[in-house]
């Protein structure tokens, strides 16, 4: 069989449990999920205690800002902010493939990347002016 | 056997039998995700051009319908969509069907929690005078 001169030399393989590879497809349906999580712990854990913060007091906010402002506190807050948008054009591509569109190979592969550019220069054009002026 | 039935009452308790009913989850998931693409969009462009970012202004600024409304939105769209979500984690890969019940109570608790502390915080603002 191997030696039918008719017969490609490579075939197509099936995914599996190993058989499997890096590609953007894949790396942004696990991506998906991941910032989903992180957004569902830690940044509605944080949306509840800023609100509370504002609501309660002056002093109350004081403290939330300590800790959102401390090196960590940025770490955190930078990186909910991509995921943030790494979940939502994520999102979008599935909203769009939903319809059955953006489905052949290269198109998805294509919106996969862009994806991941997208969150990226997202969360540089809010937090480059932000840090400018902290720092 | 009728739409969404199982082949037992048993069955049927427990939510299994045909897959003709739970359409409805995915499209709620869908209807919360374009939600938050709207909702999302308005947080963050709001937080990016509020003039500043301390207590009182912030305090204002959800004080007033056009913010208290929206982000009240937000919140509870951003919670239904969370529990959702943590949800479909949970069911990938809890496998014992009493550990998976216990986990997706836990969940729903603190989400109906945690939606309760933030609608709770933004009453607040917006009636209790703390602007």
């Amino acid at each position: 069989m191997a030696t039918d001169p008719a017969r490609p030399q490579s075939r197509p393989k099936s995914p599996h449990l190993t058989v499997w590879r890096w590609g953007p497809g894949m790396l942004i349906s696990i991506l998906h999920r991941m910032t989903g999580a992180a957004l569902a712990i830690a940044g509605l854990a944080l949306l509840v205690w800023w609100l509370m913060a504002i609501a309660a007091s002056a002093d109350a906010y004081a403290d939330f800002n300590q800790a959102a402002t401390h090196p960590l506190g940025l770490v955190v807050l930078v990186g909910l902010t991509w995921a943030f948008f790494q979940h939502l054009l994520s999102g979008v591509r599935h909203l769009v493939m939903d319809t059955g569109a953006a489905l052949e190979l290269d198109t998805n592969k294509r919106f996969a990347l862009l994806t991941l550019v997208g969150s990226l220069v997202l969360t540089l054009l809010i937090w480059v002016p932000v840090l400018g002026g902290l720092l | 056997m009728s739409v969404g039935e199982s082949a037992t009452p048993l069955g049927t308790v427990r939510g299994l039998g045909s897959a003709r009913g739970g359409g409805e989850h995915w499209l709620a998931e869908r209807a919360t995700s374009a939600a938050l693409l709207l909702l999302g969009a308005w947080l963050v462009a709001s937080l990016f051009f509020l003039p500043s970012l301390d207590q009182r202004t912030l305090a204002e600024w959800l004080a007033a319908p056009s913010g208290a409304v929206p982000m009240a939105l937000f919140v509870v769209a951003a919670f239904v969509h969370s529990l959702d979500g943590m949800k479909m984690i949970v069911g990938d890969y809890v496998h014992d069907e009493g550990n998976r019940f216990a986990v997706n109570t836990l969940l729903l608790f603190l989400a109906v929690g945690g939606a309760s502390l933030a609608l709770f915080a933004l009453g607040r603002i917006a009636f209790g005078g703390a602007a």
